[in-house]
This record gives structure tokens, sequence and C-alpha cells, in this order.
């Protein structure tokens, strides 16, 4: 018996020295957003991106073919966190990318940190991962949470607003965008509402006490389809008369088609801030925007698709700076570290922190010429903006 | 105290007592009459909203929209009571929620396959897409009080068939002894059909009257459904008076709550702990008072006689 075994685990043995390691031909990178629940009007266009910018790169990335799998989160952290396991696991991913939600994010990036992947978020901007939980595996292509509100209370105290209400999603980046706005605006916040997300469907009381509290405007943050409810349930209470609205990522490319599509003109002419508009003149943007534009349709992109675009010429570069030997970690690192591709949002550069440093412009939604409504920039509000919470970074 | 303010969060309180209302009558008769737990009365309700969003597309009219999506989500929940839930009323509840759960994932990635994530509008007529002033300068959307209107009718009507008919004594006389009836000779399988019919159409016709306030989207009844079963244990599973009296208790104490709750505690909170624990607190309010009501009534607030 004892024999049999041993002569068991000796074939197994050369088998396995026999076996040829495989040489990786291919760089495959784990790509999760939210693709079914009302936030998958935002995972699509990253996904289309994505499929965009693999076309524009031949589906190479230095001497490697790239190859994505896309997983859906469900708009939930524990299915995030499941599939970010499962991309490690069982796809042997290089890079996890992807991920809209702080909350999916907070729960997916310790697996995949601890696995000593890459982790590059296409969207979500969770403050923890710009201060004190930054790694060195872990870099963003969009920008930290408080970044683009504080461009808005920049924005709002230029305006002259002197009063403000806020009202947001009450999850990690909801909090993250009031301290953001809290910390630029010098006027004074008279009313603040965070309502659950993403179930809260229903504003009556809020707009109640917003009404009852006479400020000179309204803040936001609600991204996605919940925006289209907000606004028409915003006309029917009759406010669009009286509150100026100003949001942030709330109005894009993503849902300005449904807005057109329900009518809701009070949306025209009001403000936000961002990190990057359609009609930024530069030459990646450029080919960006027509492609997406092409493949949608006519609709435009928004700013997930803006950053799912970038994130993959960052993959892109980080490959093709260790020339394709996938096994050099310190070396791919170094290269991304150096933002050295074309970025569709112009030339920045990443702050130690691996949260990008960059211009913050205003918005405003318009109607373009053939029609269809869009968002213009309308100049720069904060230049070669670093997030606050880098100072909580010790790396 | 703003009076204008407290005004107004009474009535938006009212207004979503009417719709829980709605949705709970529905509930509380399957459950109380057939011993059914229905998890998918909320697909009924997400019915009702597409139905009536994909007509309003069509026929470019609101009204035609909710004439048209009502007798079609009664259809529809006829079709569900015959080919599914039919096999279920001899099983226990566990089997039940499974089934009726099951039935929830289906439809909900259906209709997000159909209609997309995005969601339908369903656009207001001119005649209803403004804002009334009453006395005191309480200001609320015209559409609110049509909805609150439109509720209490559908209560007056669903009082009447169920207090005055003879359906609905044999409803009433299902709900305090089901056996019984059965042993009388009365159909009881046309019974539960009708019942069951009678359920989704309400529920059916609070997705449509919700429509234009927050759109259809897939998944869409599964909020609302959580807050009906609350309504229905405070009120007495089986009652419909329980469930109107339970239904508008909830929609005032839930508004007041996220209305005035952060104020509250900042009282005797500092600003950032007020702040964190009012929208907390808020949403937890409504499943206080239920375990409150479980603790000293188990039976709800208006059992129905004879249980």
């Amino acid at each position: 018996m004892i024999r049999l075994i041993s002569k068991t685990m000796a074939v197994l043995a050369a088998v396995l020295i026999f076996v040829p390691q495989v040489q990786a031909k291919e760089v495959r990178i784990g790509y999760v957003t939210t693709l079914t629940t009302g936030g998958s009007l935002l995972g699509k266009q990253m996904k289309l991106a994505v499929e965009i910018a693999l076309d524009h790169m031949g589906n190479k990335m230095g001497p490697l073919d790239a190859k994505v799998i896309f997983e859906d989160d469900g708009f939930k952290p524990k299915i995030g966190k499941q599939k970010t396991e499962k991309l490690i696991k069982k796809d042997k991913v290089h890079f996890l990318a992807g991920y809209i939600w702080s909350h999916v994010l907070g729960a997916s990036a310790p697996v995949a940190l601890k696995a000593g992947k890459f982790f590059i978020s296409s969207n979500a901007g969770h403050s923890l991962y710009a201060g004190k939980k930054c790694h060195k595996n872990f870099f963003n292509a969009a920008w930290e949470n408080s970044q683009t509100p504080m461009a808005m209370g920049e924005l709002l105290n230029k305006k002259g607003v002197k009063s403000l209400y806020i009202m947001t999603a009450n999850y990690a980046a909801g909090k993250q965008m009031v301290a953001g706005v809290e910390a630029t605006f010098k006027g004074k916040i008279i009313g603040k509402d965070l309502t659950p997300w993403p179930s809260h469907s229903d504003w009556s009381a809020e707009f109640a006490k917003a009404k009852a509290a006479k400020p000179d405007g309204v803040f936001i943050f609600y991204p996605g389809a919940a925006t289209a409810k907000y606004l028409t349930q915003y006309r029917q209470a009759g406010l669009d008369k009286t509150l100026p609205l100003y949001h942030v990522f709330s109005i894009d490319g993503a849902n300005l088609p449904l807005l057109q599509k329900a009518g809701l003109k009070n949306v025209i002419g009001t403000r936000q801030t961002s990190f990057w508009s359609p009609d930024l003149d530069n030459a990646q943007n450029k080919k960006f925007v027509a492609a997406y534009r092409k493949r949608s349709g006519g609709i435009y992109p928004a700013f997930y698709a803006a950053q799912a675009y970038d994130t993959m010429f960052l993959i892109k570069s980080a490959v093709e700076g260790v020339n394709g030997n996938l096994k050099d970690i310190d070396g791919m690192r170094a290269a991304m570290k150096k933002a050295d591709f074309p970025s569709v949002r112009g030339k920045f550069r990443f702050g130690k922190n691996h949260f990008p440093i960059q211009n913050f412009y205003e918005r405003e939604v318009v109607v373009d010429k053939d029609g269809r409504w869009a968002v213009e920039n309308r100049g720069v509000v904060l230049k070669d903006h670093e997030t606050p919470y880098v100072k909580d970074c010790k790396m | 105290m703003d009076y204008v303010l407290l005004g107004e969060q009474f009535f938006n309180g009212f207004q979503l007592g009417i719709i829980l209302f709605m949705m709970a009558a529905g509930l509380t008769l399957v459950f109380g009459i057939m011993d059914l737990v229905n998890l998918a009365h909320g697909t009924l309700y997400m019915f009702g909203a597409f139905f009536a969003a994909q007509i309003s597309i069509w026929t470019g009219s609101f009204t035609w929209a909710i004439l048209l999506a009502l007798p079609l989500s009664l259809i529809a929940g006829i079709i569900l009571e015959v080919t599914v839930l039919r096999t279920l009323y001899t099983r226990d509840h566990l089997d039940q929620v499974l089934a009726t759960f099951g039935l929830i994932l289906f439809f909900n990635e259906l209709f997000l396959l159909v209609f997309g994530a995005a969601g339908m509008a369903l656009p207001l007529p001119a005649v209803l897409s403004g804002q009334v002033e009453f006395l005191g300068g309480i200001v609320v959307p015209v559409y609110r009080l049509f909805m609150i209107l439109m509720g209490l009718l559908l209560a007056l009507i669903l009082y009447i068939l169920v207090s005055k008919t003879r359906m609905g004594m044999l409803v009433r006389a299902g709900a305090s002894n089901r056996e019984m009836v059965g042993a009388l000779g009365i159909n009881i399988r046309l019974l539960y059909t009708g019942v069951f019919g009678l359920g989704a159409a309400m529920a059916g016709f609070a997705g449509m009257i919700q429509v234009p306030i927050t759109q259809a989207q897939s998944g869409m009844g599964e909020d609302v459904l959580i807050l009906a079963f609350v309504v229905i244990v405070i009120g007495g599973i089986g009652s419909i008076r329980g469930a109107f009296v339970a239904a508008i208790i909830i929609g005032i104490i839930d508004t007041m709550g996220r209305s005035f709750m952060d104020v509250a505690l900042l009282q005797f909170l500092p600003t950032n702990a007020a702040e964190d624990a009012g929208p907390a607190i808020s949403s937890m309010l409504i499943y206080l008072i239920m375990a409150v009501v479980l603790a000293f009534r188990p039976q709800g607030l208006f059992p129905p006689r004879g249980v």
C-alpha cells in the first residue's frame, strides 16, 4: 500500500516538474462594474468605453494580448467582493479595475491588495484610500470623492451663494461629498439631508424642509437613474422656480438622454463641477468622444466612460513599461506612477497616494447644436488640485 | 416650530400612507384569507407601473395609461394565481416564501432585460403638474393631492365591497374561518382567485399612480413591500380597516421622523452625532413601532373578528 502511494506520488511529481511553465502571453484584467439594477446605466457606459479602448489599442498591450473579463457587482459590496475573489482565484487576473461605488470598493480592494494584485479604481474615489489606507498597489484613475465637491464649494463662493441646503445619498461617497463642499464653501449650510441609498425614491419630506429653510441654492449628489426621479419631483414641488440647483456626479451623458426624454427642462442651465468634459480640447479626448458617440448612437460619454477609457491606457503604460514581463511588479508600478499615457483629461500627474493631481472645471447643462442635451465646459475652477487626504498617506 | 412646514409634512405623510394602504390592503387580504405569504405582491406593483408607463408611450395619454393598466394588472394577477400560486396554498409558509421570492427575482430580471435599467417616466398632464396653495401658505403639488383623492376613493369602494356585498361577506367570513366557508359549499377556489385579483389590481394601481413621481423601475416593488408588511402586522393581518389606519400612521410617522429627527436630536446631542444618528434613527422608527405593537398587541391593532 505504502509503495503504491509512493509510486503514485513519484509519478505525480514527475508530471508536475515536466509540465512546461506557461509563459504569460496575455495580460488579464478583471473589470468589476455594475451591469444589472439601476446602477447598470453607469456600468454599461464603462463597459463600452473599455471595449473602445481595447479597439483603439488593437487588443494589444506591449507584446501581450489584452484580455478583459467583466463582472457585475449587482450594486452590492458583498457581491463585488465575491466577484473580485473569483477573478483572482479562478481567472488569475493581473489587474483588477473598474468599481463605481465607494462601498463596493471598500469591500473589494482589501482582497485584491492582499493577493498582491494591482487595484485600479475607474470611478470610486474612497477618501480612506487616498489617505490612511493608501497602498503601493492601489491606483485611482478618477479622483478622490471630496475633490469635485471642493471645486463646487469654490464655484458657489464665486456665484455669490451665501446659504446652502445639502441633499445626498447616504453612503460612503455621499458623506465624503458633503465633507468636500463643507471644506471650501464659505457661506452657511442651513440644512442637510442624507437619504437612504439606493432605496430612497420620494423626496417630498426633504423638499418641504428645504423650502422652509429658504436657501440661496441646493447642492445634490444622486448618481445615475435616481437623478431623473429627483428632478421630476423637484419640478412637481415647484422648487425649480425658487431654488437653484447645483450638482456633482448627478447629471451627465449617462442620464441626460433620460432627462431629455422625460422633458425635465429645469435641468438646462444648472451648474456642476468635474475633472473632465466631453468638449475638452485634446487629441485623445476628441478621438475617444467621437468613437464613443459613434458606437452609442450619438449619446455622449459620461465621466464614468472617460475614466474607464483612461484606466485601460494606464494599464497599457504599465505593461509597456516592463515590456510585457508581468512578474516585474515594481517595474509596472514605477511605470504607472509616471502617468505617462495620453489621458482624455489632458496631462496630469499622480500624487504620492496614486490619486491624480488635476484640474477641475465648471460645467453647464446645455442644448447642443443638434438639439441633444449635453454638458459644456465653462472654465477651470481648481487648478492642479490634489486631495487634502494625501497628508494622511504614509507611503 | 414652523407651522407651514408641519402642515406640509403632515400632508406628505398622509400621501405616503395612502400608497402604503393600497399595497397593504391586497396583501392583508391574501395573507389573512388565503393564508398565503406572497412576497411577489411588490412584483404586481411593478407590473402596474410598467403597464402604465408603456401604455402612455403608445397612446401619449395619462388617462388611458391608468384606465388600461388597471384591468391589465388584474389580469396579470389572476394569471399568476392560476399558474403558480394556486399550487402553494397547501404548502407551508416557508415554501410559499421561497416560491414567491423566486417570482420576484424572475420578474425583476425579466423587466430589466425587456425595459432596461434606465427606468420609464410617465409624464403628467398639465392640469396635474402644478402646485396648489392652501390656507396659511401650505403649498403642495396638485398630483399628490390627486393621489390622496384616488386613494380615498379606492378605500371607499373597497369598504362598500367588503362590508355591503355578498362577495365581501364571503371575504370576511373567509378571513374569520376558512374551513367553515368551504364546508358551507362556497367555491373557495373561485373566491381565492377573485380576492387575489382584487389585491393585484390594488397593488398595480398603487404602482401606476406612483410612476409619475418615482418612475417605473425594475425592483421598485421591494422597498414598498417591506413597508406594506409592517403595515399589515401593525394593523392586524386580514383587516382592511387595520391596514388603512396603520398605513396612515406609518406614513405620517416615517415622514415626520425624516423631517424632524435631526432637529430633535440636536437638542441633546452634538452636531456631528445628531447628523449621523438622525437618518439612522428615522429609518428605524417604524420598525420600533412595529416591535412595540407586537410586544403589547401581537394580533395587531384591529384583528379581524373570530380569529
